[in-house]
């Protein structure tokens, strides 16, 4: 295919879209999607029927808009109008003001800092396409990263410019992506793959929904262009058997692309060769873990096993794999688009490019957002965040999930990158970021996260699989104000040993929730213990119950 | 053995020694009399890397690692008992203990468990963390055989005994974390099981009391280990 | 027994049955193809079976002891059929911190049913799920398949009441 033909397609889609003088897009993401934008959109199909202007107007659905709290979300002509909480009723007037003046009762202003204060990278096409359309992804210079980097670059070129854009490993671990790129390519092997894992465990995070949801093409863009980077010509997405949507639409595009060539024999008629299959998790978060879910791939149970030898080497079926996570596939089309230098140039020094993170908890703006890193966490939570919900005081925002830790207020005006949130005893991790406020209780909380260790501990090391289970009762006895100070260091012992000890990545950072609340709210920990009372008044404790008796 | 594999040389407690570069770290040392402590590990069977006793500290890498799984490498230096290796030995072993029912008074194998000798190895006195106790059962339905989950460290020795070398596969875990357990075919009475060869390897693989034959009194249960590295050797010959 | 059961399969291949087998044809009868079998059977049946599992572990070549440690690691995968209705409780830190022990302990009181469990007249299953992904709504509750974001305890007993009106 050459040049002129490529740039045909995209040109015909972005003709065919510029028909349309407004573009009505309602957002039919999963949260939307509870809040029944469905039936918005279709109440909007309606409108612009019956006011005949469906010539002019074009409604459609697109992926997440972020602020999922205030959904459903409707945008008018991609970011000249962004409205919040519509509902069927609402379509009327919308459509009647098409051509006017915003409907200000509904209106979310542009310069809000939810939406000024973010770049966005990864999520670039997220709410500006429609998840479902191949069309829509085209037009926005869908897979032009892909016939740029298969027409244009060698192997060791693609690598090369991944060194330079600094991309790290999105999932948590933060490895450098080029460096792990050449390893699999440098690897001997007939046969490659590559794993995109969108294997989404950690409770409280949804990034790697939503962006599945909202532009699955890009996911695939990323992972053919990694496939040819390394030699590999078969794909897998390990994906969450509890994401159906996401399922779907991924199904749905796989089939799009290949039925054009984007994927399947010779692609852009040269002598590359990808294609993609899926595979179905099944509810297991040390799956996240690359070893153990690669074992998942081979349809045994999802057990780590000790690294090296690392998948790079030896992976899936005894095969040199690259596994890369959902976030970090999706920055790869874009990095290509714009630029190594371009991606380089934002962040700080050791951690370039943008974040996205699912703002949770007692927070004003929950959603989903893109950063640069190096932000603070006070402009997160406050400025992006919009405070505490109920305007309570902060208390401490959880990062890393149960990987990670509890992050207190002296340090909300910290950089966020990867050396700054492990300096403070938590992870970057895949992006979940949970505030709470001060009814929340510590202990409550680092119980919570050791009963999800707990549960989701394989069982084949002695370390994680005994070693959560006893910090497991601990805490409860603690939380029952039934610990002695003698529980609380053999807590802290058990932290040691199961951090040191532990097979995987699972049991060496379970203790992290516990370690970091025990270093910023030991105070609490102590009342729980010596004086008997939950300072949050969350933990109901057994001593109290008899006195009132 | 191809004469392609490259000698290389390690140090090991200060001592240097030689070794051929795809052996284990465990191997090596054991070769030069160093005794590294070990629980799930059994000559002539994969190792699985799970008990975490044979962890070692190797020079420049932040992460422990298992002996028995890590394959040696030019100029490495590994520290095998170090004051922190012989505490953090102890706690795993505490662990062991704590996790299901220990006894040793009435147990077949006492005197003969891996456990308990391991237990006096690493001069573990008494276990610190408090038992948890949970209700196993006891199957008691294979006329030879008995298996008691209460005994039961989930090294897997049996489960890869009978994949590995008898080829049954009537042994394999169910479940995961603290409620994992052995079970025989679907999770049935092992009496019941359809693919079981009675070939009795997993019980002499087992290092507890876990699995013992029929009728054996307290005391009376020792295991015959020696038959594995003869099996292997023999499925090497044939392939 | 085996025999029998392959007649019986071979006599009432239903349509379920012909679902599963396409999952396996699909992949050639791998056994690798392991657990994206299950997720057909459970798909079409609600849950995994013995006689299913042991169907599976015979066509893909899988030890039954092999077949049943897959389906009993994965949480996603129910050995038990569940109630006519269901309540999934997200169980996420977001859902958690917003009130989700309220809520299990609404349904303890209201229907007599723990999380995990079906009640005995097999009418309604409560489960929780390990984060479904929607923090946004936090706490949210699937029920029948659908979600319903932002709840309180009331709200809840009052849906799985109109639920078990139907």
């Amino acid at each position: 295919m050459t040049p002129e033909e490529f740039n045909k397609i995209g040109e015909k889609h972005r003709n065919k879209r510029d028909e349309f003088t407004h573009n009505i897009r309602v957002c039919t993401a999963a949260a939307c999607a509870t809040l029944k934008s469905e039936e918005v959109k279709k109440a909007f199909e309606k409108e612009v029927k019956e006011q005949d202007k469906k010539k002019t107007c074009r409604v459609s659905g697109t992926g997440c808009l972020g602020l999922c709290a205030s959904g459903p979300l409707v945008t008018v002509n991609d970011g000249q109008a962004l409205y919040a909480k519509v509902s069927v009723g609402d379509v009327k007037d919308i459509v009647n003001n098409i051509d006017k003046k915003p409907v200000k009762r509904l209106e979310i202003p542009a310069d809000t800092p939810f939406f000024a204060r973010q770049t966005k990278i990864a999520l670039e096409n997220c709410g500006t396409t429609d998840p479902e359309s191949l069309e829509d992804y085209l037009a926005l210079r869908g897979y032009e990263s892909l016939y740029k980097v298969l027409t244009e670059k060698t192997q060791v070129e693609v690598i090369e410019e991944m060194v330079k854009s600094g991309l790290r490993g999105r999932g948590g671990g933060g490895f450098p992506v080029g460096l792990k790129w050449s390893t699999v390519y440098k690897a001997l092997g007939d046969k490659k793959y590559v794993i995109c894992n969108a294997d989404e465990g950690d409770p409280g995070a949804f990034m790697d929904r939503s962006m599945l949801e909202s532009d699955p093409h890009s996911i695939l863009e990323g992972m053919a262009i990694a496939g040819y980077a390394v030699g590999a010509d078969q794909g897998y997405v390990y994906i969450r058997g509890e994401y159906p949507l996401a399922i779907k639409r991924l199904r749905a595009a796989i089939r799009q692309a290949e039925r054009n060539h984007f994927l399947g024999k010779n692609i852009f008629d040269t002598p590359f060769s990808f294609n993609v299959e899926l595979r179905l998790g099944a509810g297991a978060f040390v799956c996240g873990e690359e070893t153990a879910l690669i074992a998942s791939i081979e349809g045994k149970r999802g057990t780590p096993r000790p690294r090296p030898p690392y998948p790079a080497q030896y992976g899936l079926w005894g095969c040199p794999t690259l596994i890369n996570n959902v976030e970090t596939l999706s920055n790869i089309a874009p990095i290509f688009r714009k630029g190594a230098e371009y991606y380089a140039s934002i962040g700080t020094e050791k951690s370039k490019g943008t974040k996205v993170f699912a703002l949770a908890g007692s927070i004003k703006n929950t959603g989903l957002i893109e950063v640069p890193m190096g932000i603070t966490l006070r402009e997160i939570v406050f400025d992006i965040g919009g405070g505490i919900l109920g305007d309570k005081k902060f208390k401490a925002v959880q990062t890393g999930g149960p990987s990670g830790g509890c992050i207190p207020e002296q340090f909300l005006d910290m950089p966020v990158d990867y050396e700054s949130l492990a300096g403070v005893g938590s992870i970057m991790g895949s992006g979940g970021m949970i505030v709470m406020d001060e009814t929340s209780c510590m202990i409550d909380v680092a119980k919570y996260f050791m009963d999800f260790c707990k549960s989701e501990s394989c069982g084949k090391c002695v370390p994680c699989r005994v070693g959560t289970a006893q910090m497991h009762r601990l805490l409860v006895l603690i939380s029952e104000g039934k610990a002695s100070m003698r529980d609380f260091e053999l807590l802290e012992e058990l932290c040691d040993v199961v951090k040191s000890t532990s097979l995987c990545g699972l049991g060496m950072t379970a203790p992290n929730p516990v370690l970091s609340t025990i270093r910023y709210f030991k105070d609490e920990y102590i009342a729980h213990i010596v004086d008997k009372v939950c300072p949050a008044g969350v933990c109901v404790m057994e001593s109290k119950e008899e006195v009132v008796l | 053995m191809s004469s392609s594999v490259n000698i290389i040389t390690l140090t090991i407690d200060e001592k240097q020694v030689g070794a051929r570069e795809n052996q284990t770290i465990l191997e090596v040392a054991r070769e030069n009399g160093v005794e590294i402590p070990t629980m799930c590990e059994l000559k002539g069977l994969t190792p699985s890397g799970g008990c975490r006793m044979c962890v070692v500290e190797v020079a420049g890498i932040p992460k422990l690692l298992p002996a028995c799984m890590t394959t040696v490498s030019e100029g490495m230096v590994v520290t095998t008992n170090s004051e922190r290796l012989k505490k953090l030995r102890k706690n795993i072993l505490e662990l062991f203990f704590s996790e299901r029912n220990h006894i040793c008074a009435v147990c077949a194998s006492n005197g003969f468990c891996e456990l308990q000798l391991m237990a006096q190895k690493v001069e573990m006195s008494h276990v610190h963390y408090p038992y948890l106790y949970p209700h196993c059962e006891v199957d008691a339905s294979h006329n030879r055989f008995v298996l008691d989950h209460n005994r039961c460290i989930l090294c897997t020795r049996c489960v890869r005994v009978c994949d590995e070398i008898e080829g049954s596969h009537t042994l394999d875990i169910k479940g995961r974390g603290i409620e994992a357990q052995v079970i025989t075919d679907m999770d049935q009475p092992w009496g019941d099981s359809e693919t079981c060869t009675l070939c009795g390897k997993c019980v002499h693989v087992c290092p507890t009391g876990a699995l013992i034959e029929r009728g054996m009194a307290v005391g009376e249960m020792s295991k015959r280990k020696q038959l594995l590295p003869y099996l292997t050797q023999m499925r090497e010959v044939k392939t | 027994m085996e025999q029998g059961n392959k007649k019986k399969n071979a006599a009432a291949k239903d349509k379920r049955q012909k679902l599963v087998d396409a999952t396996m044809r699909r992949h050639g009868h791998s056994p690798y193809a392991l657990i994206e079998t299950l997720h057909t059977v459970q798909e079409v049946y609600g849950y995994l079976d013995d006689e299913n599992l042991k169907y599976v572990a015979e066509s893909l070549r899988v030890p039954l002891s092999k077949v049943y440690g897959v389906a009993t690691f994965y949480h996603f995968f129910t050995l038990k059929p569940q109630g006519e209705h269901t309540a999934v409780v997200c169980t996420g830190t977001a859902c958690y911190i917003k009130g989700v022990p309220g809520i299990l302990s609404a349904l303890r009181e209201k229907f007599f049913v723990e999380a995990g469990e079906t009640t005995e007249d097999n009418k309604l299953s409560v489960l929780t799920a390990r984060c479904i992904g929607s923090c946004g709504l936090a706490p949210a509750v699937v029920f029948d398949g659908e979600i319903a974001g932002a709840v309180t305890p009331d709200i809840v007993v009052e849906r799985v009441g109109r639920l078990l009106e139907q």
